[in-house]
């Protein structure tokens, strides 16, 4: 799965350490989108060798995809030791990229009706006292166990 | 004159009565009052302002030229001071940029979402956004969709996530961001009339707990996930000595009058269900009437003022 090429310990390899991050992680999109199945690092790493002049080593590599994952744009699975990875389809991503933009707007709140608001420390320790049962619940079931989530 | 300024003073009382009766009032009711309330009470105060201001004008000798009127009966009379009257008008270019302000951002982010939600395919109204976060929303539109994380999706058993949907279909169906948009816009034109505006966001997460509750028929199913929901999505905090608050925590009933949004409704929601409560929502509906006779009262005196400085002329 891996080559044994000249393997570069930090950042990317001579020719390709000036291109912006963000070109790189198009490319590495890319290529996951073209692929028929879910690829591995080193499989990414390989194809983007195939198709350009420079190499980047197997962490830069690991870096973009996890990065990508970071930002929701690639769903990933455990396969042996490692991950292989995903993209995520184009309608998801569009409610991803909404949901960010929605986040950024001071408006936020008047328009979306969010299922929980914001929990204060001390609503926190509250809250789990309420759910313990510590308040007198008027119509409690005794029989249900508390969590089950 | 004093007449004119009660329809000021009676969204103070309302700011500070409208926790109270979102705590009481059963969601759907608090919801309608509050909303009603807000917008009556801000058109009340708008109208007393412009009011005020057109007392004070009318002794300008300008307007009397144009009204036709005498100026001296109007001096002589001399209902609102300069200051008052200056003090008005200023409120009420204040209140009409505010409004002016809130209106167009409101339209503009719900014209927004109404855009984001068509451009969003969705089964059965629910999108399910890939990503670490927590969080799930109403995206209002036409339809509107429901947009759930499926990192919260994950953490959620089946009938947790059932009690979830069914309060954000609720928000959906009852178009419960116009409630809070419509009171929001009321508490531009009065700021005291915030506490209103606050409270109907509260109530409305209330009657779409209730739904949720009435849907799934189980309560505690309703205040067990929203407690598992905010947990999840809290910031993880520095823990607090446990053993103090063993010793406060474990005999003392808990009291959430003075807690945040989420332990209020879970706390709601472990309690019997609320009662329609008429009489209290006929008081309250009867203090804001007084606001508008009071108004329409004051109004009704400076136009007889306007008619007896005119006969004097």
């Amino acid at each position: 799965m891996r080559d044994h090429g000249p393997q570069h310990t930090s950042g990317a390899a001579p020719g390709v350490g000036r291109r912006a991050a963000g070109a790189l992680e198009s490319e590495v999109l890319g290529i996951l989108r073209g692929a028929r199945g879910p690829l591995s690092p080193g499989q990414v790493r390989q194809r983007l060798a195939d198709g350009q002049q420079g190499e980047l080593s197997y962490s830069t590599v690991v870096t973009i995809v996890s990065r990508l994952h970071a930002k929701g744009l690639l769903t990933r699975q455990r396969v042996g030791r490692g991950f292989t990875y995903t993209p995520v389809d184009d309608v998801s991503l569009a409610a991803s990229r909404m949901s960010h933009a929605l986040g950024s707007g001071t408006d936020r709140g008047a328009v979306l009706s969010r299922f929980v608001s914001g929990l204060s420390g001390r609503d926190a320790r509250l809250l789990r006292r309420l759910l313990a049962g510590d308040q007198e619940p008027a119509d409690d079931d005794p029989g249900r166990d508390e969590e089950r989530g | 004159m004093w007449l004119l300024y009660l329809p000021l003073i009676i969204p103070a009382l309302a700011g500070a009565a409208a926790r109270p009766l979102a705590a009481r009032l059963e969601p759907r009711q608090a919801t309608w009052l509050l909303t009603s309330a807000a917008v009556a009470l801000a058109a009340c105060s708008t109208a007393a302002l412009a009011l005020l201001a057109a007392y004070a004008a009318a002794r300008a000798p300008v307007l009397a030229a144009v009204g036709d009127y005498s100026q001296s009966v109007m001096r002589r009379a001399d209902p609102i001071s300069a200051v008052a009257g200056a003090v008005a008008a200023l409120a009420l270019a204040g209140a009409a940029v505010a409004v002016a302000v809130m209106f167009r951002s409101r339209a503009r982010a719900l014209a927004e979402s109404y855009r984001r939600a068509a451009g969003l395919q969705a089964e059965d109204g629910i999108v399910v956004v890939p990503g670490p976060a927590i969080e799930a929303y109403a995206l209002p539109g036409w339809p509107g969709r429901i947009v759930v994380s499926g990192q919260l999706l994950d953490s959620l058993d089946t009938r947790r996530r059932a009690a979830l949907i069914a309060h954000e279909q609720a928000h959906l169906a009852g178009r419960h961001h116009l409630f809070a948009a419509v009171a929001k816009l009321a508490a531009a034109a009065n700021p005291l009339l915030l506490p209103v505006a606050r409270s109907v966001e509260y109530t409305v997460e209330r009657w779409a707990d209730e739904r949720a509750a009435a849907v799934t028929g189980d309560r505690r199913l309703v205040a067990e996930t929203i407690g598992q929901v905010a947990l999840l999505a809290a910031p993880r905090r520095r823990r607090t000595s446990g053993i103090t608050l063993g010793i406060i925590g474990l005999r003392t009933r808990v009291s959430v009058a003075w807690a945040g949004p989420v332990p209020r409704r879970v706390a709601a929601l472990l309690t019997a269900p609320p009662r329609r409560r008429t009489v209290l929502l006929a008081a309250s509906a009867a203090i804001v009437l007084l606001a508008g006779m009071a108004f329409l009262e004051a109004a009704s005196d400076l136009h007889a003022l306007v008619e007896l400085a005119q006969a004097a002329r």
